[in-house]
Formats: C-alpha cells, structure tokens, sequence
C-alpha cells in the first residue's frame, strides 16, 4: 500500500525539489511507498481531501481547520520559528504611502492562496476597504503580482512576507511594502489522516529527530527550515480558532 | 480570580478624569481616564482568552504592549479591566448574549490603558467549542477603520 503525501499549493516554487527529498526521506525512514502528489491549484488538492486520497499533508493555516474538524486529520509537527505573515505593497512610484489613503475600487492582485488573502483584506480594512470595494486580480503566482503592480495593471499586491522577501533585488527595488503583518500565531503545520493515528507516535518521533541525521537536516534546509516542533491538539485548535476570528 | 484594584493617579499619563464603573459581577472599581489616545500598530493582532466567565487565561505580547499591563496583571484578571468609561454597557451585554449562544461577536471597541490612554480596536470574540461544549472564549483585535471609529465616537454616548 502507498501513501499520499500533498503539500499546500502555496509551497515556494523553489523548494518543490525540497519535499521530493523530504518524501524520499519518509520512505527511507518508514520503509513504507509514499507518493508525493503536487497540487496546482488549491480547489484540486481540497477535492483530492474530500475524496479521502491525501494521507500526509502541509497544510495552510486556513485549510488546517477544515482538515482537523471535519475531516478529523490530526496535527503532528510545525516548522520552527516560521509563521505565516502577509505583505501590502505597491509599485515604488505608486502616490499612496500607507493603507488608509487607498481608494475604493482599488486593483488587488492576490494569488488563490486563502490565508495570505484573508491576511490581506484585514490589512485592507483601515482603509474602509472589504472584498467588495475593490477590485481582485487572481494571479498564478507571486512573480505575476509583482509584475501587474510594476506594469500599473495593479494598486496593490498581497504577498506571502517569504515570497516577498524572495523576490529578485531587481524585482523588489520596484516595489514598496505598505504594511507587514506581524501575528506570529499562525503557521502550516504537517497532519495526518485519522486512519493513520496508529502511526503517529513513530512517525512524530522520527520527525523531530530529523536534524539529529545529516540527511534529515539537509531535506529540512531545502525546505527553509532548520526543525519541526511538535504541536498538540489544544495548540492547534487555538491557531484555528485565531484563523475563525478573522474570517469575519 | 484577581483582587480588583482601583487605578492609580501615579500611572497616569497626564491630566485624568475620575470616575467610579461597576460591571457586571457587581464589583465596582475607580477608573482613571486621560484624552490620550494610542495608535493601534499596523499588521498586528491583539490576541486574548479567557475562560467562560471572562476571565483572562492568555494574552500575546501586542496585548501586553497596547494594554500597558504585564503579562502577571493580565492573566487571571477579568477582561473587564480594559472597559473605557466611554464603552456603552449595552455593547457588552450584547457580547455576552452573543457569545453565550455560541456566536461570534463583532465590534469596534473603545479600551483603556494602564496609563489612563485609550485604544480603539475592531474586536472579534468566538466560543472555543470542544466536544459541543463552550470552554472558553478567544478575542483577536485588530486595527479599526477611522470612519467606523467616528461613527462610534457618535453612536455610542447615545446608548448610556
């Protein structure tokens, strides 16, 4: 039998390589097949949720309360020291120096990607701005954000604060961020299906060990963190709690 | 719980205004209040819990930065500590009889500082639901539209 392993689809391009070895590593370390399944799109991986065909997941903090209390998934570990915080920015020659002098019927270009969205319309909010005043432009990725805000084809951007802080110096210097989140509270975490709860003890326990091993350390620097920290149920339901607060 | 404490003139910040609240519970302490007010910081959240009763069990470092208390002040402290003379009773009767029946609550709030300063916020409180019982209560606040706060500045004196 082959597990699934699915990682949210708002992973930084550059580290997709980084959870092929980190997929390669589960194997190694289990001595089970787990089939790394990549997402493009997020209405993708949450039918591939809802037709029970992911077993592992890194999951978006949006998304995570879904995946704990509906579909029951349990959370096993989080990255270290790496929240999920969003960006505002605008093009450098863009007239508005802060959130409150944006207009109504401004143009936001945003990606799928729904906690970065969510973080970003509450920044909006100072502003007397909510989904329905402005204007949305679905990107594909970040890269496209930057570009429609340097062409002027956009107002303003909503940025995951990583994928900002990754774009090219020539990108950035283009750029000019409004307001930066700094919640510190919600992250993606790693979960697994309740059908896998058995296992869980184990597979929790290898994962916290992994920078113990050379190649364990080396596939957690390929995906841009250095260790997991474990993460209980109680703490999972306070992040998702957090999440429900702001969806309003 | 903690023992309520009148304010005191020493943590002031300027000239005050005295006045003397009573809550809910029936307890009632003096309340200190100046005209000054401090700017909600950009990109953060307020982040509180307490219990089913309103006391606090969990505060993030934003609480404790925009509150002015220490985190030892804050926890086990009713939340009631915050409530600005300003604030209508009459929106936090409607919080509690919102939040009680398991719904989420909205709304801009007046708070008040340590130092007698006030905050406005956009708070959200929501029952932590566990195994279909409310077990306690979790308050995010963020940073309000000016507009809505104007229009609170108007409203509010008429619901006393």
């Amino acid at each position: 039998m082959s597990y699934k392993l699915s990682v949210s689809p708002d992973y930084n391009p550059e580290q997709l390589s980084g959870w092929f070895i980190f997929n390669t590593w589960l194997q190694k370390t289990f001595g089970q097949a787990v089939h790394f399944d990549v997402y493009d799109d997020f209405s993708g991986q949450r039918q591939a949720i809802n037709d029970n065909k992911i077993d592992l997941i890194y999951a978006n903090p949006y998304d995570a309360g879904v995946l704990m209390r509906e579909k029951n998934f349990v959370p096993l570990v989080c990255p270290h020291k790496k929240t999920d915080e969003a960006l505002i920015a605008v093009a450098n020659k863009h007239l508005a120096q802060n959130v409150e002098e944006l207009d109504m019927g401004c143009r936001v270009a945003y990606t799928q990607d729904p906690s970065v969205q969510m973080m970003g319309m509450i920044m909006l909010e100072p502003a007397d701005l909510n989904k329905n005043d402005v204007r949305p432009i679905l990107c594909e990725n970040y890269i496209l954000i930057a570009k429609n805000l340097i062409k002027g084809q956009a107002d303003v951007g909503f940025f995951l604060t990583e994928a900002y802080d990754h774009l090219s110096n020539l990108v950035r210097k283009q750029l000019r961020p409004l307001v930066r989140s700094q919640i510190f509270i919600i992250h993606h975490t790693l979960m697994i299906h309740p059908d896998m709860l058995a296992k869980m003890p184990n597979l929790q326990q290898a994962l916290l060990e992994m920078p113990k091993q050379t190649t364990g350390l080396d596939a957690l620097h390929n995906l841009g963190f250095d260790c997991w920290d474990a993460i209980g149920q109680e703490e999972m339901e306070f992040m998702i709690d957090v999440v429900d607060t702001l969806r309003s | 719980m903690k023992e309520l404490k009148d304010m005191r003139p020493e943590d002031m910040r300027g000239d005050y205004q005295e006045t003397v609240l009573t809550y809910a519970d029936n307890r009632a302490r003096r309340v200190l209040y100046t005209q000054e007010e401090i700017p909600y910081p950009e990109g953060r959240l307020i982040v509180s819990t307490t219990d089913v009763t309103g006391i606090i069990t969990h505060v993030n470092q934003s609480f404790v930065d925009m509150s002015g208390f220490s985190t030892e002040e804050l926890m086990d402290a009713p939340h009631y500590i915050l409530r600005h003379p300003d604030m209508p009773p009459a929106a936090f009767k409607d919080l509690w009889d919102t939040i009680e029946q398991g719904k989420k609550w909205f709304g801009y709030v007046k708070n008040l500082r340590k130092d007698g300063a006030y905050y406005w916020v956009y708070a959200t409180v929501i029952p932590n639901v566990r195994d279909g019982q409310i077990v306690s209560y979790t308050s995010v606040r963020r940073k309000p539209s000016r507009t809505k706060v104007h229009e609170c500045e108007t409203f509010y004196p008429t619901l006393f």
